[in-house]
């Protein structure tokens, strides 16, 4: 998980909604108009010729050093065996091993699941955090705890914790849950405290006079806070929170060490069944496959921020 | 008026007023910003408020509408005593607008949004009413065709005056303007200015913070000058501009004829 601080937390230069349109004036320029570093740069047919060619002579370069190595052909044969990649992702239950790309499902599934309950969570910690009133006191100090303790220890220690923990209390119903029900548990303990920073370095960023504004014509502060400061805050962290979520996609596979027969455990079954490894080259693949255009959505949202934000520096 | 106060033992004391302070005092840490300020405002009177910056002028309409707490003494508004407990702060704000120096409109939300949001949540009106009234105010100020827009596309007079039709949009009894027009590029003052002139003549009570001395003289009833965290001095403007009491007022009047500003 990365750091957000760069997000959010200046209020003079935060992007607002009015402006979208005249982002859209500068749209065509680049560089020092407002484009930022692109991946493919503009500049026309020329520009792209030389970035594909490039590309082509890096590649090369990389795949020539890779075949040259000495143990090459042993970790082609291990890494990449195409036959096996290709059992391993379909599976064969007779044989003791499960299907790499059903498995991926269950990662996605527990995604799903716990990017909602993060979400919600998170956002209860980082207005707990950020309340005034002295009632809150010992629940302030508690979210503090909170975080403090997810933000410091190991998300795969949690997983044990939950994973092993709770089902050896042997209460009923909580301790005769599933592998993934305890793994998305410690996902979103360990998430929330993350993403609950996020939150709050989002609400920072709306500037006080906002809640001031609202409050005086007579909103309560639950009210100011839904309509005014919170569509605020949201807008400036859906980059940092998309940054997140992409590295719980692929820490869904931590899940693997309770058991669960997720992408990571069912490529660990494989390998140790067939003695090859190619079924986590697979694994590997599918979380690209996952992570990227997530990754690259991230990317857009971004610079369309930063577009917006010279724009209205313009004005 | 009982609006104002949730408690049954609501204060009469103050008697029709629309503003009465007594001895209010307000410190930020050591500093004493308002040390022993009293001040009564009549129905319909326009008071200007002058002073040098720092003097507390802000944050004497701060107090007044309860965004900032006080440390001691007692506001009265309509009567109704709004410092203390017992006091419902959502519903004393919604008889007392404020228009702030640096706009603070909600730069996600349309003007018609901005001016439809407190009535609709905290007055529960429904939307067509509100949206309808909102419409009617924004014509009123010159500002019908701007309704569908976003405020960082309006001028810094446009958005100052929406932001008044904002405030009035909760149909307050009282308006406490804080330099709406410092903010403004001298060609946009008058436009705001003159919002004000026509809310006055509608007879709105208001207690108006400004640096226009100008506008003071023009507008005002009467001009409250601030010092060392007390009114120093208060009178018609006629009088308090040309005959100065207070030593510390003449002063001050001085150097703002030598700024050039009068
Ligand atoms: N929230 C606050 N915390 C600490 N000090 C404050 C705060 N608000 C105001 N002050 C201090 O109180 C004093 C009075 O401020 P205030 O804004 O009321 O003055 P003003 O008369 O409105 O000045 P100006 O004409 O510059 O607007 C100043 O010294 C200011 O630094
Ligand atoms: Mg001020």
């Amino acid at each position: 998980m990365t750091s957000q601080d760069s997000f959010g937390a200046d209020p003079l230069n935060a992007p607002v909604a009015g402006s979208v349109g005249a982002g859209a004036g500068l749209a065509g320029s680049f560089g020092a108009s407002g484009r930022g570093p692109r991946l493919l740069s503009g500049g026309g047919r020329r520009a792209v010729a030389v970035s594909t060619a490039s590309t082509l002579v890096v590649l090369a370069a990389l795949v020539a050093i890779f075949w040259v190595a000495p143990g090459s052909a042993a970790v082609r044969h291990t890494f990449f065996s195409p036959a096996d990649m290709w059992q391993s992702f379909i599976g064969n239950p007779k044989k003791g091993y499960y299907s790499v790309g059903a498995a991926i499902w269950l990662n996605i599934r527990m995604f799903l699941v716990a990017e909602v309950l993060i979400l919600a969570l998170a956002l209860v910690i980082a207005l707990v955090r950020q309340s005034t009133s002295p009632v809150m006191f010992p629940f302030r100090v508690l979210a503090m705890v909170y975080v403090d303790f997810f933000r410091g220890v190991p998300l795969l220690l949690v997983v044990f914790a939950i994973g092993l923990g709770v089902p050896a209390l042997r209460l009923t119903f909580v301790s005769s849950q599933s592998a993934a029900v305890y793994g998305v548990s410690a996902l979103v303990l360990s998430y929330s405290a993350y993403v609950s920073e996020v939150y709050r370095a989002g609400l920072n960023s709306v500037h006080r006079s906002q809640l001031a504004a609202a409050r005086s014509l007579g909103l309560s502060h639950g009210t100011a806070l839904r309509y005014v400061i919170l569509p605020q805050a949201l807008r400036n962290i859906v980059p940092p929170l998309l940054n997140d979520f992409i590295s719980l996609q692929k820490d869904t596979a931590l899940v693997a060490v309770l058991g669960a027969i997720e992408a990571n455990e069912a490529a660990q079954i494989y390998s140790s069944t067939v003695f090859n490894f190619s079924s986590f080259t697979v694994a590997a693949i599918l979380f690209l496959i996952l992570t990227i255009p997530l990754a690259r959505f991230t990317d857009r949202l971004i610079d369309r921020d930063r577009r917006r934000r010279l724009a209205g520096a313009v004005t | 008026m009982s609006a104002l106060r949730a408690g049954p033992e609501a204060g009469q004391a103050a008697g029709t007023d629309a503003i009465r302070i007594e001895d209010l005092h307000k410190s930020f840490g050591p500093h004493e910003v308002l040390s022993g300020v009293s001040l009564t405002v009549a129905p319909h009177e326009v008071i200007c408020l002058i002073g040098a910056s720092g003097s507390g002028k802000s944050t004497l309409l701060r107090c007044i509408n309860l965004l900032e707490p006080i440390d001691s003494g007692g506001i009265w508004l309509l009567g109704q005593q709004v410092t203390g407990p017992g006091v419902d702060v959502n519903m004393v704000r919604r008889r007392v607008g404020i228009v702030f120096q640096s706009f603070n409109l909600f730069p996600h939300m349309t003007v018609l949004r901005n001016v439809t949001l407190a009535p609709m949540k905290a007055l529960r009106m429904p939307k067509a009413e509100a949206e309808a009234s909102a419409s009617d105010l924004l014509a009123r100020f010159g500002l019908a065709d701007k309704r569908a827009e976003y405020p960082d596309r309006l001028s810094g007079g446009q958005q100052q005056r929406v932001a008044i039709v904002r405030a009035l949009a909760v149909q307050p009894q009282i308006m406490l303007l804080d330099e709406v027009t410092s903010a403004l590029d001298p060609e946009l003052v008058a436009e705001v200015l003159d919002v004000i002139r026509e809310l006055a003549t509608a007879g709105m009570t208001m207690l108006i913070a400004t640096h226009e001395m100008g506008f003071a003289k023009d507008v005002a009833n009467r001009v409250c000058f601030l010092e060392d965290g007390q009114i120093v001095e208060q009178a018609p403007p006629a009088e308090l501009f040309t005959d100065p009491k207070d030593e510390r007022t003449q002063r001050f009047l001085r150097r703002i004829v030598q700024a050039g500003r009068m």
